[in-house]
Order: structure tokens, then sequence, then C-alpha cells
């Protein structure tokens, strides 16, 4: 198994929630102090780096209009990690293709990220949370459609070596795409997707990327890896290796569980902290007609309950925290690894909120000197 | 050819599979609903029903109506309707839209008018009245919708569902038309750039009728604009009613429907 260092780069230097109805799209940015924000980049690039030091790899994402993740360019921030980092595999997860008016230039970005690492580049697509909408003013209806759209032109555009191809398709007209640089892996970057449904993750399987799922607990993910499995097997197509499977946890690895537990309370803050008002959180079209009728009948899924009102316990319990001391955790991993039919990335959210940099330097050598070895062995 | 049920039946035009209300006999209305898509026993639709031919279809998305993958705009709309007319063989009909259905029906007549004898708005969208820098209209999408109902209802209160109350078939409706209202008006936000240039192409009388309460879009703001904007056009308010005067004065907004339309 690997295991990536995964962090929001939040800025969580906020005033008190009652002063604010939303910490997403709306907030207004008189609240970041650039001076401030200017160290919690270069904190938290240099924990990225000391990640690497401890063996494990990189993975960033990014946000729009948000104080939960202050990176609006995953490319830009990454562009930095593969200058200074040497080793560590660059994970993106991910470009939000759906709602990036360019495929092609998220092409070229990808190109020189991939290029200035040596080939390390791991390139994930995403869909873009409902927050989003608003914030970048992407229609909400048709998402799918757009973003398989975007990641065809995106893959052609990494392959084609011989000058300018033609695209005119539903949402995306380019008639000269020649990218340069071309990627550097051959033929391009490794691609991952998020896959949050049983529907999205049978696209993912019938092209054998890796499909990750975040804080989608014991069934969610269950069902997401499940999807996958089957939809190779209708396909005829040979089983997937172990690393085409991601979980994405909040996780602190403490030298008891107390300490683990306090790390992981300190986590919560991504969770707790998530004020968002209904109209940015349910933009019409983003979710399933069915899902939208069962949350206007007040039935939220078990899972996001506990986004509602997390409890250290309760986010145990669903397997969205593993937290305590090096076998506690390993208990926690192997519990979730054993239910879904293994997996082969964990993604480990390890910083967060007012996690310090010396308790997530902490977090992260205890987990790489006492549990990443054991995870190493798995086959 | 109609295919009735109790209350609305079926209608295809082209490829397109339409929910369709047909009530009355007489003058031809086509009905456009907007953004609150329709409900076949809507008090309005059987005042108009009276003296005349009402023909309401759901709008692609709306109601019952399947979406459609090739319609994604009012543009597409408007074309659907005009051939929805031509089908019909509608030679003098009066167009009624509101809201929404009122963008789609000034998007036809500018057009063709030539199965059109009147026009008939009500509180419309579809035009940018200011600069870019100017929201005409309140973004729904980003508003608490307690916020959307005070802006859009002289009586907020009373147009408060409680979804407890509702069955799973108008629930679905209610989540289909706000996805389809998405589709159509999240970019540009419930307009067209160019529609405002072509509304002088109106040449039918056309009646703006606007709720005297409405906040979302006022009378005084985006209906001088639309009244301006198209010869000859009238503008009259509905009192105690917001942005869906047919909605909250169903029998003010049939009425005054009739006297401008219906002699």
């Amino acid at each position: 198994m690997r295991a990536w260092f995964f962090s929001e780069n939040a800025y969580h230097l906020l005033p008190d929630a009652r002063e604010y109805d939303s910490i997403r799209v709306k907030l207004p940015n008189r609240y970041y102090d650039p001076k401030l924000g200017a160290d919690l980049y270069h904190r938290f690039i240099d924990e990225w780096l000391m990640a690497e030091d401890l063996g494990l790899e990189i993975m960033v994402n990014e946000h729009h209009q948000t104080a939960t993740n202050v990176n609006p360019s995953a490319a830009v921030v990454m562009g930095a990690l593969a200058r200074v980092s040497r080793t560590a595999r660059l994970l993106i997860l991910g470009n939000p293709i759906a709602n990036r008016r360019e495929p092609v230039r998220v092409a070229e970005e990808m190109a020189m990220v991939d290029v200035y690492s040596r080939g390390r580049l791991e390139c994930g697509f995403v869909r873009g949370v409902p927050y989003e909408m608003s914030a970048g003013n992407h229609r909400p209806t048709r998402m799918q459609e757009r973003f398989w759209e975007a990641h065809d032109l995106i893959v052609k555009a990494w392959t084609t070596h011989d000058g300018p191809f033609n695209w005119e398709g539903k949402h995306f007209h380019h008639r000269q795409v020649n990218i340069w640089p071309r990627p550097y892996q051959e033929p391009h970057p490794p691609i991952w997707i998020t896959a949050l449904s049983p529907s999205s993750a049978r696209e993912v399987g019938a092209r054998g990327y890796t499909a990750a799922c975040f804080l989608t607990g014991f069934e969610g993910t269950k069902t997401v890896f499940d999807s996958y499995r089957e939809r190779r097997v209708e396909l005829g197509l040979p089983a997937a290796a172990r690393d085409r499977f991601a979980y994405a946890a909040l996780v602190y690895t403490g030298e008891t569980d107390e300490e683990g537990y306090a790390g992981a309370r300190k986590l919560m803050w991504y969770l707790e902290s998530n004020k968002v008002p209904p109209q940015f959180t349910s933009p019409p079209g983003y979710h399933p007609i069915a899902a939208t009728v069962n949350a206007m009948k007040g039935a939220t899924p078990g899972i996001y309950k506990m986004f509602q009102n997390p409890t250290l316990e309760g986010l145990m319990h669903h397997g969205l925290v593993f937290a305590g001391n090096p076998d506690s955790v390993y208990r926690q991993i192997m519990r979730m690894y054993d239910h879904v039919g293994g997996f082969g990335q964990l993604l480990m959210m390890s910083q967060a909120g007012f996690l310090d940099h010396e308790e997530t330097v902490k977090g992260m050598q205890m987990f790489s000197r006492e549990v990443y070895p054991r995870l190493k062995e798995l086959r | 050819m109609l295919l009735f049920g109790a209350m609305s039946g079926w209608i295809t035009v082209g490829d397109v599979r339409l929910e369709i209300v047909e009530r009355g006999q007489g003058r031809p209305i086509l009905w456009l609903h907007g953004e609150e898509g329709l409900d076949p026993e809507a008090p309005v639709l059987q005042a108009l029903a009276a003296p005349a031919r009402v023909i309401a279809p759901s709008h692609p998305g709306y109601g019952h109506s399947p979406e459609v993958g090739s319609i994604d705009t009012v543009d597409d709309l408007a074309y659907l309707y005009l051939d929805l007319l031509a089908q019909l063989d509608v030679r003098d009909a009066v167009v009624v839209g509101c809201s929404l259905g009122g963008w789609i029906a000034a998007q036809m007549a500018v057009k063709c008018t030539g199965r059109v004898a009147r026009l008939v708005l009500i509180g419309p969208l579809g035009i940018k009245v200011g600069d870019r820098e100017t929201r005409d209209i309140p973004d729904i999408f980003a508003l608490h919708p307690d916020e959307v109902l005070r802006l859009q209802y002289h009586d907020a209160a009373g147009a408060r569902v409680d979804h407890a109350t509702l069955s799973d078939d108008r629930l679905t409706v209610i989540a289909r038309n706000r996805e389809a209202t998405a589709l159509y008006a999240w970019e540009p936000y419930f307009h067209d750039p160019k529609l405002r240039g072509r509304l002088h192409r109106i040449t039918v009388p056309t009646l703006l009728l606007w709720g005297a309460e409405d906040r979302f879009v006022t009378a005084d703001y985006y209906g001088a604009a639309y009244r301006e904007a198209i010869p000859g056009a009238r503008l009259e308010t509905i009192a105690k009613a917001g942005h869906f005067p047919h909605l909250e004065q169903p029998a003010a907004v049939a009425e005054r429907v009739r006297a401008f339309a219906l002699p």
C-alpha cells in the first residue's frame, strides 16, 4: 500500500463562526491576511517535503472561494513542489475538469508538472464539490457529459504527437490542438478519478483508472469499489490491481490512543468548520433527483449525518477517521481494507485547522515509522 | 396528436415528448410556464379556459416532460414552441409567458410572429438591462431559499411549501423544475445578451403584466426596459402580487389577458 500526505491548506484564522453565515463562496476575503497566508503556504510546502523525507507520497487538491482550502490552483502549488521535491509521487486530486473552461490548458499544465518532476505526476480528475458551482459560475446540470468530454480532449492532447488535431465537441472547441510540452510519462501520467457513487465507479472501472473515495466510510466505499470490479467483469476486462483503489480519511497517529485522538479532534476542524447555507450545498442538478427528493423529505443518508454534528467516536466508527496509537491506527485501516476488498492507496488528510506544525510532523512521523511499514508489506 | 389523461396528456413535437394540458375551446392561448413549473389545476388556466383554448406544455425537464439532450437553451425552447404552433396549425395564437416563460415567448416573437396574434409577457426575464456589474436579476442559486421567497412573492409566508405534506411525485416535480431552471438559466443568468436588441422586431400587440410588489425584477426597472424595447408595448401592474402574479392573483391576471387578447 502507498500512503499519501494530503493537506487542504486551510486558512483557519477566522473570526467566530457566528460572525459569518458561510465559510464558502461568500466569506469576504478581508478576513484573509496575505502575510499570515504566506507563512501558511510556506509551512504547508515544508510539511509536504517532510512527508517526502519520511517516505510518504505527496497529494494536493484545489477548491475555490473558500477558507477551508486556499489552493485555487492545484497546478500552481504542484509546480512549486515538482521543483523542490525529489522522489515522491505527486498526486493532484484533482483537476475539476467539468468546471474548467479550457481542458487544453489543463493538459498543458499537467504536462508541465510532469516534465518538471521528471515523470512523477499522478493526474486526478474530479467533479468538484457542490460549493464550487456558484464560486465558478459553473452550471451544475449535465456535468458528467462535460466531464468526460473534457477528459477525452485532455487525453487526446497528451497522446497526440504529430501536430494539431481538431476538436469540435458539444462543450469544447479547439481547431488546432498541439500542446507543448508533452507529458514526460508515456503514454501519459496515471489517471485518478474521484468516484463517490456506484454509477461513476462503473465509468472509472471501465477505463481502468484509479478510483478514489473520500470519506465514504465502510458501506459507501464498498459499494463504489464493488461497482468498479463488477463493471470490469461485465466487460470481460482483467481484474484491477489493488492500486486502482484509493481511500481518503482523516488520519492521526500518536504514541498513545489519547494522543492520537487529540490530534484527530483537531483534524475534525475540517468537518466542524464547514458552515455552508443550503443554497450552496445543493445546487439544482448536482445531486440526482431521487437524492434531492429524499433530502426534501428530511432524510439524510446515514454517512452524511456525520458531517452535521461530527463526533470523533462516530467518525471512527464509520471509518472516516483512523486515529490512536500505531497499533490502533493499523487495525482501523485493516478493518476498512478487509471490508472493501482491499485498496492500495491511502490518502491521509493529516493536517487541518489548528493542528500546528509540530503536531502535524509528529503524526506523520509516528505513522511512517510505526504503521506504514506494516501496510507496505500487504500483498 | 393529443393524448389526454385526466388532467394532462402528452404530445410529440418532432422527437420531443411533452406533458401538456389542453382545455377549453376558442381562441388558442399558448401558456408558457416559468421556473415554478406548470400546475395542471392552476386557477389561472381554468379561468382562461372558459373563453379560450388553453394549450400549456411542460418544457423539457419540467413537470414530467423528459429532458432532451439536444435542448439546453431558451433559444431551443423558442424553436420547439414555434414548431408546436405549426404542428397544431394554430394561426392566431395568444402567447402568454411568465418569468422564464416570458423569456421563451419573447425569444419566439423576435424570430417569427406568423402564427402569433398577441403577446402577453408576465414578469418576463431574458434581457440584460444594467451594466456588467449590475446584477439585474437576484441570484436565486446563491440566496437563501427564504430570501428568494421574500423577493418573489407578495405573500412570502403564503407561498412557503411544507415538503413534508407533499407526495413523492410532487417533490420529484419540484426538484426537476429546479434542475431544468438551472439548465436553461444558469449562464448567461436568466437572459440572452442579444435579446434586448432584437425586441424591436416584435410587431404584434404586446402586454406586459407586472406584479406591483415584484421585488425580484421590478416594474420600474426591468418592466420599463422591456416596454421601451418592444414597439407599442403596454405595461400594467397587478396589485397584491409579486413575481408570479398568476399564482397570487389568478383572477386578475386572467381578466387582464381576456381584456387585452380576447375581445
